[in-house]
């Protein structure tokens, strides 16, 4: 078994430390994260968190595992990239001079899917999203023309195959009861141990 | 750590119009609603508050005070493990809670319920380096199953509640609540303590699927050579009734992994002994030849399955456990079978076919029978003139009966004692077994009495191992706690020895130890002791200690450079287990 990119999907409660006792999971294992993203999701009070690594498929099922074993987890889920659809937002900043001298805009823009934020006389900065190799096309075009800035967000992914996850939430918010705790034999017997 | 230096709040929130009750009374209602009766802890300036608080609850709240934290967090294992309850600690902030770190590590791996309090600085004052503030939430993390911090004590209730039963639900394990001075200072208006059953995102129980308990059924029943595992999950899940009606209806030779020792009587007929690089010859041997293996309740630890490309390949693995993560973790399974075994056993019971297999146990008497003759023996009846650890526990065996419950530190006494010991009912064995903690066992001890103070409690302890935590004999003292101390001398860190012996060519670096008096060290406590090294004295010894009233130590010489076999030495198969 080879290693692959695998995208994880992680529901969560909002809760401060979550992340680092995810993140956790995969350092003590020596797992490079390529990329994460967190953010609120869909349901209120719940985030959503992608992670995507390389590893080989036997290791991330283990790690969705422990994910999932973590308290304030509602659900981890993992996928290859067959198996999602995903994106990330790209920003490129450009002296707005020698953008609109030497390079035909309109075209670049039609091309690469791109739209202009700002423009200002100084710089213009330009958006586009897709996968990587689409936004890193655009970087090569621009650079050229003296690229100032580039930034690229993480990996956001929606899985091909769920049905979404409403449906599962109401599973979990059903209560269940918990199981009582067996009160100490010893309780009554304490002047037999304690001296104080 | 105690320190009274504190740097004086510019302004302590509180809420207003608040009279009734403060966090630290909060803390200390949750415990009483919990049934919380025994608390292990060492007072600091961030905790103050709560101390102050606990005077008032002294005659419902039993506080020992122990000597370190390290101590404190040990004694609380050592309750949980022989009550079955959750362990209570106090720290307080900066060095208080990072000597838990150790302690929570042990609980965490060894899956015992605890829930640990620590003071931290006023909110106010976090992330700027304050007198005693370290970031314990982010220290503690890898090694608690759930943390969380308070800064205002409107929280506390709810907090307590979730903490108690995080640490007690589904697989067990440490829970630390990190609170803010002025949380424990603030007033509130407490409007009563619910107790927590449900947590959206927690599943403690994984639903039982009824088609792999009749798969693994139908798998039993057609199995020629059968052979059942366990671990701990059968004590945490109070299983052990369900389980011996399980073994006994299938027939099947069943051995146990260190932590799982005690939950049937080791003298059962169908008990094969201890599984793991120390455990015996012929359930190793055998892992390798049985047909269906069944593992109930255990994790598959290096420890006990050796090198893992060579572990169990022509078996079909059944494994029980009611941690996911564990299914398929190290060893993959035909048939995993989710759930708390205390469900998942009887439904299996109800399966199988009543069966016996007294070809397939005679093998396993056959192979006990070369481990008493090549290990066995020899170390109960030695012909030299120094004593072997094994002749110890027998003796501690046939004076107790096997009632005791027995705490054991790290290291060959540990292994000795785990192979030797016989015991008669469950939660007797407390030993750090996945953390390998050396110190744990005087501290656990202490704890042991509290969870079970009607049974004998005996600590039996290296030498190396009971000067890492010898301190906590003032807590024996000052709380008159009712423990044998049973010091097993060989003047060396013995495990690491023979390991340098049989793996470093002899080269014994630095593990040569010097130990002072013991018997004088434990006189200056007020504890009486003795200490022997002929043979004919050590039944009399041993009995004195046990029927002395009151807290013993016994040191006994043993033989220096004596090892512990059987082996399977790392990075070997289970069946490549030595016996010499």
């Amino acid at each position: 078994m080879s290693k692959q990119e695998f995208t994880v999907t992680v529901y969560t409660e909002n809760q401060i430390g979550l992340l680092n006792r995810i993140a956790i999971i995969f350092s003590r294992r020596k797992i490079n994260i390529e990329s994460l993203n967190t953010s609120p999701s869909e349901v209120e009070g719940i985030h959503r968190f992608t992670i995507v690594i390389n590893e080989v498929e036997e290791v991330v099922k283990k790690l969705a595992r422990q994910i999932e074993k973590q308290v304030e987890v509602l659900k981890a889920y993992y996928n290859t990239n067959e198996e999602i659809v995903w994106q990330e937002l790209a920003m490129y900043k450009v002296p707005t001079d020698e953008i609109a001298e030497k390079v035909k805009v309109e075209r670049l823009l039609r091309e690469y899917g791109a739209r202009a934020v700002v423009i200002r006389k100084d710089y213009t900065i330009f958006e586009t999203t897709g996968q990587r190799e689409e936004t890193d096309k655009l970087i090569s075009v621009l650079e050229p023309y003296g690229l100032i800035e580039f930034v690229r967000s993480a990996r956001v992914a929606i899985i091909k195959a769920s049905s979404g996850f409403h449906e599962k939430l109401k599973e979990f918010e059903q209560t269940e009861p918990g199981e009582e705790v067996i009160e100490n034999e010893f309780l009554d017997k304490q002047d037999e141990v304690f001296t104080m | 750590m105690s320190s009274t230096i504190e740097m004086a709040p510019k302004k302590i929130q509180t809420k207003d119009k608040a009279t009734s009750l403060s966090g630290s009374q909060a803390v200390l209602e949750a415990f009483l609603a919990e049934g919380v009766d025994t608390i292990f802890g060492y007072p600091g300036g961030a905790i103050m508050p709560i101390y102050d608080a606990l005077y008032d609850y002294q005659e419902r709240l039993n506080h020992i005070l122990v000597r370190h934290e390290q101590g404190g967090i040990h004694a609380a294992q050592g309750y949980a493990r022989t009550s079955g309850r959750t362990g209570v600690v106090f720290a307080t902030s900066g060095p208080g809670a990072t000597n838990l770190v150790t302690g929570l590590a042990d609980a965490m791996i060894d899956s015992t319920p605890l829930v640990c309090i620590t003071g931290q600085v006023f909110a106010h004052l976090l992330g700027t380096d304050a007198f005693q503030e370290t970031d314990v939430i982010n220290i503690t993390t890898p090694v608690t199953k759930w943390n969380y911090q308070v800064t205002d004590a409107t929280e506390i209730p709810s907090v307590l509640a979730k903490a108690f039963y995080i640490a007690k639900s589904g697989r067990p394990g440490p829970v630390l609540i990190d609170i803010t001075k002025n949380a424990q200072i603030q007033k509130f208006d407490y409007e009563g303590y619910e107790k927590c059953n449900h947590i959206r995102s927690y599943r403690p129980k994984p639903i039982v699927r009824k088609e792999y308990v009749e798969q693994a059924a139908k798998m039993i029943n057609e199995a020629e050579r059968p052979f059942v595992i366990f671990g701990q999950g059968v004590i945490l899940g109070k299983a052990e009734t369900e389980f011996l009606k399980f073994i006994e209806k299938a027939g099947i030779p069943t051995a146990w992994t260190i932590l799982g020792e005690s939950a049937i009587p080791t003298d059962h007929p169908l008990a094969v002994g201890m599984l793991g690089m120390h455990g015996n010859y012929g359930p190793n041997v055998l892992t390798n030849e049985c047909d269906v293996l069944i593992a109930i309740g255990m994790r598959f630890d290096d420890r006990v399955t050796g090198r893992l490309d060579k572990y169990a390949r022509q078996a079909k693995v059944i494994h029980l456990d009611i941690d996911p993560a564990e299914i398929d973790k190290n060893v993959k399974s035909a048939v995993p079978v989710w759930g708390d075994c205390k469900e998942t056993l009887p439904l299996l019971t109800e399966l199988i076919a009543p069966k016996v297999y007294p070809q397939w146990l005679q093998k396993f008497r056959e192979y006990q029978q070369q481990e008493e003759e090549t290990c066995i023996n020899p170390e109960l009846n030695p012909t030299s003139d120094e004593m072997t650890m094994g002749e110890v526990i027998r003796t501690l065996n046939e004076l107790t009966g096997g009632d005791a419950v027995i705490v054991t530190d790290v290291g060959q006494h540990q292994m000795v004692a785990c192979r030797y010991a016989k015991f008669t009912q469950s939660k007797s064995n407390v030993t750090s077994g996945g953390l390998g903690t050396m110190g744990f066992a005087l501290p656990a001890a202490v704890g042991a009495k509290f969870g079970a103070p009607s049974r004998t409690v005996v600590a039996i302890i290296g030498d190396g191992g009971f000067q890492m935590t010898l301190q906590e004999l003032g807590t024996i003292m000052q709380f008159d706690v009712d423990v044998k101390i049973l010091i097993l001398n060989n003047q060396f860190l013995g495990m690491v020895r023979q390991w340098q012996q049989l793996f470093h060519d002899k080269r014994y670096s630095f593990v040569n130890i010097t130990s002072p008096d013991f018997v004088q060290v434990a006189k200056g406590y007020r504890i009486e002791g003795n200490s022997i090294s002929e043979r004919d004295k050590l039944k009399a010894a041993v009995k004195t200690m046990l029927d002395h009233k009151g807290a013993y130590l016994l040191e006994v010489m043993v033989g220096k450079e004596n090892n512990v076999f059987p082996m399977v030495p790392q990075g070997c198969s289970v069946a490549e287990i030595r016996l010499k």
